[in-house]
């Protein structure tokens, strides 16, 4: 009975007078951020209308969709029940977003956790990279920092806590996991996932006015092996500006 | 003609920022501007300004600018104040804050140390930078913005006569008390001692602050159950208390991140935000719940009050026409930057 309470009946959490919190449940799952999805477009439809033109912003993530509104242009009760009868009724959905295929290199000097979570598994290393590689990551959300995506989908063969003692300093565009998630350090900082490679491309762009973030909510990520030559041209080709982001659609790629 | 000044010494903790770069959090990009949008709104309204101009953030020692082209307007917010170089020489003149100066090309205005916590200089026209995804707000973490640097040089407005007529006001007080805040969202992840320990206590702000947060010092809150002290991440907001496995808590600043896994007992109202920019380390803070209506009415009132305050403002040159653009209520977010000449 609580399942299926936590898992139907969407909960309105205040956070502070300018945003609601609406609470799916707990637990990272497609079919809840499927639930977060389908809000999600519904509360885009709600903020064309003029008495909720005050949403500034919405905010996935894996399990609740948080809502930012100004309080002097939005009646913060009123948008509370809006968005609480839209999530009850507003149903999940399926957005399969962009498909991604993404270099990802995968020397020791990138990989300082590889041999670790290899050994701590009972794996060889290329073991480990074989089941990175045959996995298909799904984007549940953006955030930590700019351009920073949540992966959910790494096999249960891999999952390890995070590091007792969090690195001071994480180099930008590390690949890295924790639990069940992957997930690309954006920029360099400091971060307590398992470092297992590095890709050459840039996760965001502040220049790139319309999509700064190279990834978004729903978007799916396969990796792809390259050797240190291919990541260091590709690494220089996104360094100055030659490196399409089309060309990292799997759509674009022969099969 | 427009003005333009430069950047002669850039000073120490020194930042341009607007009201905050919005729409951008489901990409993880913080809203940034100004952690006292109240004092820069007060910054900008002594220049004439539009509450959405940019302006300079002192958090340390001030920077230095110096006219390079036109007849260019300046005022300060908060507890700063600074000297005026003359083109000409002779002795430097006492620049105070609330109250404008106008400078002529040449003369170097030399900002002082912030001795409170937070405090803004605003330029008639607002400090044009680059627009970056809408708005001038820097946001190091993510290279967003212009770093105030040696010799950059930024567009303003030129005043269009040469008037001595400056503007003046009485300075602006913060409201006093406790800071007001909204329980949740996840105060049920919290012992009912610790929720009345957050309202009961008294915390003390640490050296470990800045734009993203403010990490208090005082009685632990404990977490119902060692595991409720992580949470899945969910969406964060400036004001946003949210409270680790060790039981401090760290208040989101304007710089946070847009999600995090530590929950959150409660969260800072929109009117007392503000107020967090001025503490400082080793300072005492106390807390008090207050409900949805509660924040409402606070909001109001300071908005009353700060249009009050704006209304206090003198100007030099009797039967001036009056800006309405900055009376028109203070806008936490709001549509119209700062136009582009």
């Amino acid at each position: 009975m609580e399942t299926a309470d936590s898992l139907d009946a969407p909960r309105l959490l205040p956070l502070g007078d300018a945003a609601w919190t609406v609470e799916f449940g707990a637990r990272i799952d497609p079919a809840l951020h499927g639930r977060v999805l389908g809000l999600l477009a519904a509360a885009e439809r709600l903020r064309e209308e003029d008495t909720f033109a005050g949403i500034v912003d919405l905010v996935p993530t894996f399990r609740s969709l948080t809502v930012c509104y100004d309080p002097r242009r939005c009646d913060g009760e009123r948008l509370g029940e809006a968005l609480l009868s839209l999530a009850r009724t507003a149903g999940a959905v399926r957005r399969d977003g962009r498909r991604w295929r993404l270099p990802v290199c995968f020397d020791d000097e990138f990989a300082p956790d590889l041999e670790d979570l290899a050994q701590t598994k009972g794996l060889t290393r290329e073991a480990v990279i074989e089941r990175l590689l045959a996995t298909r990551f799904r984007v549940y959300m953006i955030g930590f920092m700019p351009g920073f995506p949540y992966m959910g989908g790494l096999p249960e063969a891999l999952e390890m806590p995070r590091l007792k003692s969090p690195r001071k300093s994480v180099p930008a565009r590390s690949l890295a996991v924790a639990g069940a998630m992957c997930a690309v350090y954006p920029w360099e900082s400091p971060g307590g996932w398992r470092l297992l490679g590095r890709t050459p491309v840039p996760l965001f762009s502040a220049r790139d006015e319309a999509a700064p973030s190279l990834l978004s909510s729903g978007d799916q990520v396969n990796w792809r092996a390259v050797g240190r030559d291919e990541f260091t041209q590709l690494e220089a080709a996104a360094q100055s500006g030659r490196l399409a982001r089309g060309s990292l659609l799997a759509e674009g790629e022969p099969s | 003609m427009n003005g333009l000044v430069e950047v002669s010494d850039p000073g120490l903790g020194n930042s341009i920022q607007d009201l905050g770069r919005i729409g951008y959090r489901h990409m993880g990009i913080a809203v940034s501007g100004c952690l006292d949008p109240l004092l820069a709104r007060c910054a900008n309204a002594l220049v004439g300004n539009p509450a959405g101009c940019a302006c300079i953030e002192v958090r340390a020692a001030g920077p230095a600018l110096t006219v390079r082209q036109g007849r260019v307007r300046a005022a300060l917010a908060g507890n700063l104040s600074a000297t005026l170089a003359r083109h000409g020489g002779g002795e430097e003149e006492d620049v105070p804050p609330w109250q404008s100066v106008s400078l002529d090309p040449g003369d170097e205005l030399r900002v002082g140390f912030a001795a409170g916590g937070t405090a803004y200089v605003a330029i008639a026209g607002g400090f044009a930078t680059p627009l970056q995804l809408g708005s001038r707000s820097t946001y190091r973490r993510a290279e967003i913005g212009d770093p105030i640097a040696f010799g950059m040089r930024i567009p303003c407005a030129a005043l269009a006569h040469g008037g001595k007529h400056e503007y003046s006001a009485d300075p602006w007080r913060h409201d006093e008390g406790p800071v007001r805040v909204m329980l949740g969202p996840q105060d049920d992840h919290f012992t009912p001692q610790a929720v009345a320990g957050l309202l009961d206590g008294d915390y003390t702000v640490t050296a470990q602050s800045d734009r993203m947060g403010m990490r208090l010092e005082g009685p632990a809150l404990a977490h119902r159950t060692p595991a409720l002290a992580d949470i899945v991440s969910d969406g964060t907001t400036l004001g946003a208390i949210q409270v680790p496995g060790n039981g401090q808590p760290i208040i989101l600043l304007a710089d946070c991140q847009t999600a995090g896994g530590y929950p959150k007992i409660a969260t800072v109202i929109s009117a007392d935000l503000p107020r967090l920019a001025q503490m400082r380390p080793g300072q005492a803070i106390r807390f008090q719940a207050v409900d949805a209506r509660q924040a409402r009415q606070a909001l109001q009132a300071l908005e009353t009050r700060w249009n009050w305050w704006a209304y206090g403002i003198v100007h030099g040159l009797p039967g001036a026409e009056v800006n309405k653009d900055w009376r028109a209520g203070w806008p936490l977010y709001q549509d119209g930057w700062c136009q582009d000449e």
